[in-house]
């Protein structure tokens, strides 16, 4: 089945298999892991059950934020630690929330243009590592402190000097806030919430369900993409950390707002969970996929980006949504599921109440009638990020990939998944089941 | 002729084969080029070998070149190898093993020290260029160079590792090391015998500049053009070396020296030490009585015994010039303390290795042993990062069908085993090496279950893997010759030593020691103390006693093995070994066996007022490892004597410097061994029955 009105055209595009780590919750210090660590941890058993070697992969693409300071280009250096062998080159791309979606559509444009045939795509990050920093007044009165020669310029230097410059500068909560409009992203989440009307109450009523269906999904075991990995003290993890099968509205009514202190609504309960965690994916030609004679998960079909205004950013998934529905004359009743990631549970129903407002469809998005409303048992049926934690450069990837589980385990036809990008954009991906 | 080309340096060896005579002039074994700046470029290669070694007439004819530089003397001169395998990797041990009196030593030794000397007192500045082994009298030419620059890359090791040939540095290397870098570094340097890379030979002194390989032969041409000062040890190093200090230092020395080597068996770091303490304020003297002093070491048992040993070692290795891919591919089932240890030790020698076992929390603890290994042996992060990436956990097995070799060790138990065979066999690459590390299972019965019987061999590995050299190579009547070179190939090719033995009940090494742990036990059981019987086997030369080897590997595994082995010789399991087990004292890991052990150390007992040494004890312990040494030589477990040596020493540390079971057993005379165990029978059983093997004995 073919859908010409793709923007990609070429050549076709198969996912053909898919890892990820357990998503590992930060506990205020750097984890066991490094984001490189991750992703080898991901890719490692992902590539050993491939009939193909590391060194058959055309090119590695991650999309990371905070790679730490031995990873520049942290593609690269999970390439070669992976065994890729130096001839395969591996790029490393910053979408921020988009990252690790956007590592993915540059594999298939890739492969969609024939430049490549078989891709590791996908998305790694440490957030517990994020690095703490040396403000800009330290950083130059320690140039002035290495350049001072003698003791006279010394003494003027120390002169210099204030404790304050000590201050470090929080790398995550710096990455976390919006540049431009200097909203924390939790900020945005309460500006949709006023707009849209979201209670505190439904709010935390999703992040229970959240919790609910991330249980379910482990205890039925519908989460075959994760991957057991092993640190060096003998350490095993195999499941997601951020769950909590016994949360409840009650509990999370005692929490108090923590970015609208004190008369906001979004809290640590209802928001993502500040998490570690990798996800990659093989992305392949028609070609490759005959050559090695591999299974194919599902299609690429065909991605959107769209952008927005930064302070409601959360609305994203709706602007990327609704023109790749409409390119491919869909409605939304077509699509079988989704996966919308749920950086906060305001921003998740907002999302919805944007979708489904003729109003605001009309003047944001120029569409002549609403997208629709998503059904909720078709949204996020086994937990988001609230409840498994949205290591920022790898969700993208993650939505993707489960999304193709829940198609084949629901035996729905297609998909989309999408996701609200800080800085105020969004991005979809349409996918189709093998 | 100007040879600084673009690209000079090491690729001379390609450029110019060693065996092109053409361009060799008027030497067999070295070459000079002058350079339009008047330095000579002095190229060792010795003629018809691989390897550069300092024979007599290597040094003879350095004498002749000394002679054609003095005459004509150049700007500098630059000492480098033409060989591809390194600089120079020592005297020539053949030439030592081959001289029997001291007079003849003395000679040789005399030759190096003149011709060194000549070499210290050349008007113009030397410099040795050092890329891969600079070792013993390699290094002591290198020495007597005003400076040596060396290239740091992974294939470069410098040492005067002689003390592990029963001798001591014997070209000037003992004045000489200590004069550079002073004598406390210089003595530790020597008596551990130990070689370190570049880097660490220039934190020692050893190395003017250790240099990587693109500025090899600019940074030895700077130091000939633009001598800079010469190193000197540090104050302190200096005054500990003079009058007053030197013998405190030596006694430490001495003492530190104790621990690890006794006196009465490795005379040579004690000879190295007396030297220092006598004549260390005197160069001249020192070199003279250098050279008396490994003259007479040379000649001695221990130094002729070790050096059988390297040559055993040299045997070893060239047993393991089989066929094996590059880089093959390594799964290892079973992440026990020995396939966990396997897997860990493969990584380690650049392998990919994924490691299976039924479940993750069985895996684990294998990755935390890992990473503490390669915390030790892994200076540099990275390459250490590279270590652990390249072993990977693989609890569904994934790794099978892309391996090359398959290494089986998971319990002692032949339904599970052949389970396993029959689930993995068809999931085999084709040419893939099915391994198994059973240590009690006949591989005949194991082989029963699969489709391809001859493509089984046995990998038997000792305890601690990392530690233990030896890989006994097991084959049966049907297993491919070809897959038993294999397997050997791939002993070698992660540095272990591969021992083809023929596969029979407890192979050769475990076959041979438990009867002398079985008569250990029964001597405590008659009410020997145990610390007089583990002392009886250390002074003896064992690394450890018999009683305490036997906590170490487990009480239950010693009952296990013993029992195996017992039902197959007719040998009972002595009763105190069964009761300890039942009581679940199991030896160390439990904290208690023969012996308690607190914090994993041991706690000796001393010996009761009425016990003492006796040769009753240490013979009933030596000998019935040599009746079975005799009994598996004429069974043809292995091949010949010197491999039942071989296989003693480097998987079961039999006193190295007696050269072996068999060796030791011949050195004492075959009938008078004969003899005493036939006393010893009438004793002490009728286990001590000479083996009928020893009248077929040369």
């Amino acid at each position: 089945m073919t859908h010409p009105k793709s923007k990609l055209g070429g050549r076709p595009v198969f996912v053909v298999d898919g890892a990820r780590t357990p998503f590992l919750k930060a506990r205020g210090r750097p984890g066991p892991f490094t984001a490189s660590d991750l992703a080898v941890n991901a890719a490692r058993p992902l590539l050993a059950r491939q009939p193909f070697q590391a060194t058959d992969l055309d090119e590695v693409i991650l999309g990371c934020i905070m790679p730490g300071p031995d990873e520049a280009n942290i593609a690269r250096v999970v390439a070669l630690r992976l065994g890729c062998g130096n001839a395969t080159p591996a790029w490393t791309v910053q979408r921020n929330c988009g990252s690790g979606m956007q590592a993915l559509d540059c594999a298939v444009r890739d492969i969609a243009l024939g430049q490549a045939d078989l891709v590791l795509a996908g998305g790694t990050e440490a957030m517990s590592h994020a690095p703490v920093l040396f403000g800009t007044a330290m950083v130059a009165w320690l140039g002035q402190w290495t350049g001072a020669k003698g003791f006279a310029s010394r003494m003027q230097a120390l002169s210099k000097f204030r404790p304050a410059m000590l201050t470090p500068v929080i790398g995550l909560l710096r990455g976390l806030t919006d540049p431009i409009v200097g909203l924390s992203m939790g900020q945005t989440a309460e500006v949709l919430a006023h707009r849209f009307g979201i209670t505190r109450e439904a709010m935390d009523a999703y992040a229970v369900d959240s919790h609910r269906r991330l249980a379910a999904a482990q205890n039925e075991g519908r989460l075959a993409e994760v991957e057991v990995i092993y640190d060096w003290q003998g350490k095993v993890y195999d499941k997601d950390q951020g769950v909590r099968p016994d949360s409840s509205v009650e509990q999370l009514a005692k929490l108090s707002p923590v970015f609208d202190r004190p008369y906001g609504k979004v809290t640590a309960g209802n928001s993502a969970q500040v998490t570690d965690g990798a996800a990659c994916l093989i992305v392949a030609s028609e070609e490759a996929v005959q050559a090695h004679g591999l299974k194919v998960m599902g299609r690429i079909v065909d991605s959107e980006w769209a952008g927005l205004d930064p302070s409601q950013m959360g609305l994203g998934p709706g602007h990327a949504v609704a023109p790749l529905l409409q390119r491919h004359g869909l409605d939304i009743h077509q699509i079988a599921y989704w996966e919308i990631n749920e950086a906060f549970a305001a921003q998740v129903l907002a999302c919805l109440a944007a979708m489904a407002d003729e109003g605001y469809c009309r003047t944001e998005l120029g569409l002549s009638d609403a997208v629709g409303e998503i059904p909720r048992e078709r949204l996020n049926v086994d937990g988001g990020g609230v409840s498994l934690g949205h290591p920022v450069g790898t969700s993208g990837a993650r939505i993707v990939l489960h999304l193709l589980h829940v198609l084949k385990a629901h035996d729905g036809q297609l998909g989309v998944a999408a996701l609200c990008i800080g800085g105020g954009q969004g991005g979809a991906m349409l996918l189709e089941r093998a | 002729m100007h040879i600084e080309g673009e690209n000079g340096g090491p690729r001379m060896a390609e450029e110019q084969p060693p065996e092109d005579l053409g361009t060799r002039g008027p030497y067999q074994h070295w070459r000079i080029e002058r350079d339009d700046a008047g330095i000579a470029w002095l190229y060792i290669d010795q003629a018809g070998s691989g390897t550069n070694v300092l024979s007599s007439e290597v040094l003879r004819e350095l004498d002749a070149v000394l002679d054609e530089l003095t005459a004509r003397p150049p700007a500098g001169l630059i000492l480098l190898s033409n060989k591809a395998s390194g600089f120079i990797a020592g005297a020539d041990v053949r030439e030592i093993a081959s001289i029997t009196d001291t007079k003849a030593a003395l000679a040789l030794v005399q030759l190096g020290h003149a011709t060194f000397d000549r070499i210290e007192a050349l008007s113009f500045p030397t410099v040795a260029a050092i890329k891969g082994f600079c070792l013993g009298g390699g290094m002591e030419l290198a020495l007597a160079l005003r400076y040596r620059v060396a290239v740091d890359d992974p294939g470069t090791r410098l040492g005067l590792p002689e003390v592990l040939l029963g001798i001591h540095p014997g070209f000037g290397g003992t004045m000489r090391s200590i004069r550079l870098i002073g004598a406390p570094a210089a003595m530790d340097f020597m008596l551990s015998g130990r070689t370190v890379d570049a880097r660490a030979a220039e934190r020692l002194g050893l190395v003017d500049r250790a240099v990587p390989e693109r500025h090899f032969r600019a940074a030895a041409l700077a130091h000939a053009t633009r001598p800079p000062a010469r190193r000197r040890p540090a104050l302190v190093a200096r005054v500990a070396a003079m009058k007053p200090l030197r013998p405190l230092l030596c006694a430490y020395l001495r003492r530190e020296v104790q621990k690890r080597a006794p006196a009465a068996h490795y005379p040579a770091p004690y000879a190295l030490i007396d030297l220092f303490e006598r004549y260390g304020g005197d160069e001249r003297r020192m070199l003279a009585e250098e050279a008396q002093s490994i003259a007479r070491l040379a000649t001695g048992s221990t130094a002729r015994n070790l050096v059988r040993v390297f040559f055993l070692q040299e045997r070893l290795k060239s047993l393991g010039r089989g066929e094996t891919s590059a880089k093959p591919r390594v799964h290892v089932i079973g992440a026990g303390v020995m396939g966990g240890d396997i897997a860990a030790w493969c990584a380690l020698r650049g392998l990919q290795v994924t490691l299976q076992d039924r479940a993750p929390k069985y895996i684990a603890p294998a990755l935390r042993r890992a990473s503490d290994l390669y915390s030790k042996r892994i200076r540099d992060r990275r390459q250490r990062q590279a270590a652990l990436d390249r072993l990977v956990p693989d609890p569904q097995g994934l790794g099978v069908p892309k391996a090359d070799v398959v290494i089986e060790a998971i319990i002692e138990n032949i339904e599970a085993k052949q389970d396993l065979y029959r689930a993995v066999e068809p999931r085999l690459k084709p040419e893939a090496l099915l391994a198994t590390n059973t240590s009690s299972i006949p591989l005949e019965t194991l082989a029963e279950c699969l489709k391809r019987p001859e493509r089984l061999v046995g990998l038997h590995f000792f305890n601690p893997v990392a530690k233990m050299q030896l890989v006994e190579i097991i084959s049966t009547p049907s297993t491919d010759g070809a897959v038993q070179s294999q397997a050997a190939g791939f002993a070698r090719r992660i540095d272990r030593l591969p021992l083809p033995v023929r596969s029979a009940p407890g192979f050769l090494v475990n076959r041979i020691l438990l009867p002398y742990l079985m008569e250990a036990i029964t001597m405590l059981s008659e009410g020997l103390p145990a610390t007089l019987i583990d002392q009886a086997a250390t002074d003896f030369g064992m690394p450890m006693g018999p009683i305490e080897l036997a906590d170490t590997v487990g009480l239950d595994v010693c009952l296990s093995v013993g029992g195996i082995l017992g039902r197959h010789f007719g040998s009972p399991v002595p009763a105190r070994l069964e009761e300890l087990v039942k009581q679940g004292h199991l030896g160390r890991k439990s904290g208690q066996g023969f012996y308690k052990y607190r914090k994993g150390k041991v706690e000796r007992p001393a010996v009761p007022k009425g016990h003492g040494a006796n040769d009753d004890i240490t013979d009933r312990l030596i000998l019935r490892m040599l009746n079975e040494s005799v009994a598996c030589l004429r069974e043809g477990v292995v091949e010949d004597a010197d491999l039942v040596d071989a296989g003693m020493i480097f998987g079961a540390g039999f006193a190295p410097f007696r050269g072996g079971p068999m060796h030791y057993l011949k050195e004492r005379g075959r009938d008078r061994v004969a003899e005493r165990l036939s006393d010893l029978a009438a004793r002490f059983g009728s286990a001590y029955r000479p083996d009928a093997g020893f009248a077929s004995l040369e």
